[in-house]
């Protein structure tokens, strides 16, 4: 059986592992990454729309776009990719993975691991939304999947549940290649995406917003043929009298994103509010010399952020594997009021520190409270499904050494 | 005249408002230039960067993901998509291929976002 | 000498392999698209003791008997059996006397290991069960298993050993001569001759023997719903956990599967006429399957653990008893119906004792074969082997090295060789492999399944359905 040996092992070659291992390769160390699908890219390779890019390459760019521009440079450094693999099981503590690959078995030993196994969608299983199991029912992704890389219309005529963005931009592809989208239904009283794609998606093409709306049944022999929506009060149950009938053969999911974290939940700690890897801002977890980062930390909404902590904490895993680590002390982060979705969980004073964080509830105004670093910062129009991010220089993190805890509060 | 526009330049989504006074629009509420063109262009012809997919002959995918290099007429979306599905492209491809070579009679071309290596045996 | 068997569920199937053990020609007629598709996909895969049903009866008679079959046809058939033991719980002294008549009914019955336990052996057998229960009846002999692979393997296994299944038809009738079948005629017009027709039709039994004007009791359907929890449920569940029985029936359990989720249901609704495709959901029926669960095991209702909800159909009858008889009205007509709950542990017994005791009644000759093989060829799964094995697999064949099914882990050859014996849809391969039964649901690999369907049956993906008739999956093309 093949035994390899590499200094960074990156599992997963999505956004944040491709920015990881170039990061990693270009800090002088030999870098595997492992990919499960034949290229890498993950979703990037689907999204075809726009809006990568801006923050990380100053420049706006397609899904596509933002993946070959990391993946030339890959391959301009000592980076292996080995695509069509699969860790089948992994020793955090040794780091020792064995993996499956159409090339053969094999087990590779690195001195740091970084995973960044992205998210998975919601199923529709999990809504426990009754009525038939009928065909027709599926996430945005895997429509997605189907309409820009398998060249193949899953649907004749659609409702997408879950007004996130991954379901505004397949309501407006959909209606682009000839899909009756018949409308988003949202059970919040707000929309979970971005107000650029609300306008784009939606608006553009007049396609309805239903908020404060569920689907409460689906119905079909086969192929699905029709909905039961309902309106639904705060708590998001169902308004008696309420429910009306859709028809459609098509149910688009966009119920939420869940960070991959189930493989590795038994070593690793996971933030339960975050439900992904409780990391450092050097992207270390609760294991020494394993990484995490991007959407298996946290679910991240912009891709130039998941490529940003996958390239810090690459950096940072090489430093790892040279024996140059740069640990410094390292304190708590802690979420006061409002304070939803929070990365990271553990300041190292020894790095700059990117804050990210999402608000529990919309806020019209608002300001971001660092207690400890005495800083504040304003906001408008804050809404969860729109991070709020903050860099503070390492310089200034003095202050969090006496105090031995980083609060973050919203006012 | 009054109007209330959200700026979808950036994912920042400034609430831009618009005031006509006169011959001249007074234009508050956004954080960029960017902005202020964009709230403008939205009254009078509001454009949109077409993102979609381009057949692909003897290509190793079946198609190659396109954009328009610039926002193009929102109202001529439709029409264009129709144009789009019926033409193919021979593989290879590389990002930037000019697919449409001035889709809106105003120098917006429609450019490949995705590279297609060849594959002479293809069947798609 | 040839015989026709309506139904390929897990009893059909396993009928269909009994006859072939003996000289004759049979084929085994399933009008769905697949083996296994009916009540033998949703129920709760569990072999029972056999101590819950009424000595004398026929549920009596093959439960236990059935239940002892297993372990020989899991390793016949290769299928995948867990012997977890199962408690029936209780709150107080005054459900004692319940427990005891289960027990002493078990013990009239045949089966093994049996016993009644106090509250801290319960809690050895059960450390997360609720406080409030301090007795409970433990039977060692219950398992959990696979019960649509009991049937695929079975008709596998018939099929390689000369049987002919027929799959996407119907039996509409026969031509009866002097009271006996001679010929079955199916709904695409085919016509079998016949000397012997097992009906082993489901739910359908009742509407199949009418066809050929055979009186048998009236079949009224009871849907039960269930909820199949994460894989992370099963930290808190050893054993098939039962409340007390009701004059409705087991009630609804928690039930780890065989492949290492938990099952929670089913609830137990007559339906009001004769609608066997209503397999739906209802509100009720899921808040009461969570409500139970959590009664049992604190801490089970977990929504982050929901991987999805279905529903089952059982035939039931007002005698609540098999009903398997040959036919006053035609000599050679056996039906094997009513099979509700312990319908899949006493399968293996019904087909024993149907075979060997009705048939010949019917005037067939049995003569037994010598070259009848009763083991099926091994479908290695990748999760379940070395990796010293899958290495060699792999060399032999890539395909083994691309996996397909993250979730589960499940290869490309896997896949293909689950089309090769028998998968038309997504569906069919997903529970031949397991492919698609884990966590994402298919989120991140039902296109590749579709494909690869597609490719190996040489048919475009337009006409790759999910399951039944009428799911398809994609419309056409978005570029021609």
């Amino acid at each position: 059986m093949k035994r390899l040996i590499t200094d960074v092992l990156v599992i997963g070659g999505g956004a944040a592992g491709m920015a990881c291992a170039l990061s990693a390769a270009k800090t002088g160390v030999e870098v595997t990454l492992l990919e499960r699908e034949p290229v890498v890219g993950g979703v990037l390779n689907q999204c075809i729309h726009n809006g990568f890019g801006l923050q990380f390459y100053q420049e706006e760019l397609t899904g596509p776009e933002f993946a070959v521009r990391l993946q030339n440079e890959m391959n301009q450094e000592k980076v292996t990719v080995i695509g069509e693999s699969y860790v089948r099981e992994i020793d955090v503590i040794k780091k020792r993975a064995m993996v499956l690959s159409p090339l053969g078995a094999f087990e590779i030993s690195s001195k740091a691991v970084v995973i960044s196994t992205g998210a998975r969608e919601r199923p529709f299983g999990s809504l426990l939304i009754h009525g038939d199991r009928p065909s027709g029912i599926m996430p945005a992704g895997l429509a997605q999947r189907y309409v820009n890389l398998e060249n193949y219309l899953p649907s004749r005529k659609a409702v997408v549940l879950g007004s996130g963005d991954i379901g505004l931009i397949m309501a407006r592809r959909l209606t682009l290649e000839g899909v009756e989208v018949v409308g988003v239904v949202e059970r919040m009283p707000y929309p979970g995406g971005l107000t650029r794609n609300i306008v784009q998606c939606l608006e553009d093409y007049e396609i309805p917003l239903l908020l404060s709306t569920t689907v409460t049944k689906v119905m079909g022999n086969g192929r699905l043929e029709e909905i039961e929506i309902s309106d639904v009060d705060e708590s998001f149950m169902p308004i008696p009298g309420t429910s009306r009938r859709l028809k459609a053969d098509t149910l688009i999911l966009s119920a939420g994103l869940l960070p991959q974290v189930e493989d590795f939940d038994n070593d690793l700690i996971v933030d339960p509010i975050n439900k992904g890897f409780l990391v450092s801002n050097t992207g270390e977890s609760s294991i020494e010399g394993v990484f995490a980062a991007g959407n298996d930390v946290a679910i991240f909404d912009l891709v130039d952020y998941v490529a940003a902590e996958g390239w810090i904490a690459g950096r940072h895993a090489a430093l790892f594997a040279l024996g140059e680590s740069t640990s410094g002390d390292r304190v708590p982060v802690l979420r006061g009021e409002n304070v939803g979705v929070l990365v990271p969980g553990i300041v190292d004073m020894e790095e700059h520190l990117r804050l990210y964080i999402r608000l529990r509830k919309p806020m019209n105004e608002g300001t971001v409270v660092l207690k400890e670093l005495d800083f504040e910062k304003a906001f408008s129009y804050g809404v969860p499904s729109e991070m709020i991010q903050i860099v503070i220089n390492k310089e200034k993190l003095a202050p969090l050494f006496s105090a031995g805890r980083l609060t973050v509060e919203v006012r | 005249m009054e109007g209330h526009i959200t700026c979808v330049i950036c994912p920042v989504g400034c609430r831009i408002s618009v005031k006509k006074i006169g011959q001249e629009y007074s234009i508050t509420g956004n954080k960029c230039s960017r902005g202020k063109e964009y709230a403008l262009n939205e009254l009078v012809m509001p454009k949109r960067i077409l993102a979609t997919s381009v057949k692909v002959l003897n290509g190793t995918l079946p198609l190659a993901s396109a954009k328009t290099t610039g926002p193009i007429d929102r109202a001529l979306i439709l029409e264009k998509m129709s144009l789009i599905s019926k033409i193919a492209v021979e593989a290879p491809v590389e990002i930037g291929d000019v697919l449409i070579d001035d889709i809106d009679g105003e120098g917006t071309s429609l450019v490949a976002t995705r590279p297609v290596g060849r594959n002479e045996t293809s069947n798609q | 000498m040839q015989a026709v068997v309506v139904g390929g569920g897990v009893v059909g199937s396993l009928l269909a392999r009994e006859l072939s053990r003996y000289r004759m020609k049979v084929i085994l007629v399933e009008k769905s698209e697949d083996i296994g598709q009916g009540i033998t996909k949703a129920n709760s895969a569990i072999l029972h003791g056999g101590y819950d049903d009424p000595p004398g009866t026929l549920r009596a008679r093959f439960c236990a008997a059935g239940n002892s079959m297993f372990k020989k046809l899991s390793e016949e058939l290769k299928f995948s059996v867990k012997r977890i033991g199962s408690i029936v719980v209780a709150k107080n002294e005054g459900d004692l006397p319940k427990l005891k008549e289960l027990l002493e009914n078990g013990v009239k019955n045949g089966v093994q290991d049996l016993k009644i336990v106090g509250k801290s052996e319960l809690k050895k057998l059960e450390p997360h069960i609720s406080d409030d229960f301090k007795f409970a009846l433990f039977c060692g002999s219950a398992a959990v298993t696979e019960p649509w692979m009991v049937a695929i393997a079975s008709a596998m296994n018939f099929a390689s050993n000369g049987g002919e299944v027929i799959i996407n038809d119907e039996v509409v009738g026969g031509r009866i001569v002097e009271r006996k079948v001679v010929e079955v005629c199916l709904h695409s017009g085919r016509r079998i001759k016949s000397d012997l027709v097992i009906n082993a039709a489901g739910l359908f039994f009742e509407e199949v023997a009418s066809r050929f004007g055979i009186d048998v009791p009236k079949v009224k359907l009871r849907k039960g719903e269930y909820i199949l929890l994460d894989r992370k449920a099963s930290s808190l569940v050893r054993r098939i956990v039962f409340p007390l029985p009701t004059a409705e029936g087991k009630g609804r359990l928690v039930v780890p599967t065989v492949d290492g989720g938990v099952l929670l249901g089913p609830t137990s609704v007559e339906l009001p006429g004769f609608t066997p495709e209503d397999l739906s959901t209802t509100a009720e029926g899921l808040v009461s399957v969570r409500d139970s669960g959590e009664y049992l095991i604190p801490g089970i209702d977990n929504p982050g653990w929901y991987i999805k909800s279905f529903a089952g159909l059982r035939p039931e009858t007002d005698q609540k008893d098999f009903y398997i008889k040959r036919a006053e009205e035609i000599k050679n007509f056996i039906t094997v119906g009513a099979i509700r709950s312990p319908g899949l542990t006493a399968a293996p017994a019904i087909a024993e004792y149907v075979v060997r005791n009705i048939v010949p009644e019917a005037d067939v000759n049995l003569v037994e074969r010598d070259d009848f093989v009763p083991i099926i060829e091994e479908r290695e799964r990748i999760k379940d082997i070395t990796f010293e094995r899958v290495s060699q697999l792999i060399k032999r064949h890539p395909e083994y090295g691309r996996i397909v099914c993250q979730c589960n882990e499940v290869s490309e050859a896997e896949i293909i060789q689950a089309v090769r014996d028998g998968a038309r849809t997504i569906d069919g391969v997903k529970f031949r492999t397991r492919a698609g039964f884990g966590r994402c649901q298919g989120g991140f690999c039902s296109w590749n399944i579709a494909k690869i369907i597609a490719r190996e049956l040489n048919k475009d993906l337009r006409d790759v359905r999910q399951n039944s008739e009428g799911s398809w999956v994609v419309d056409g093309k978005v570029r021609q």
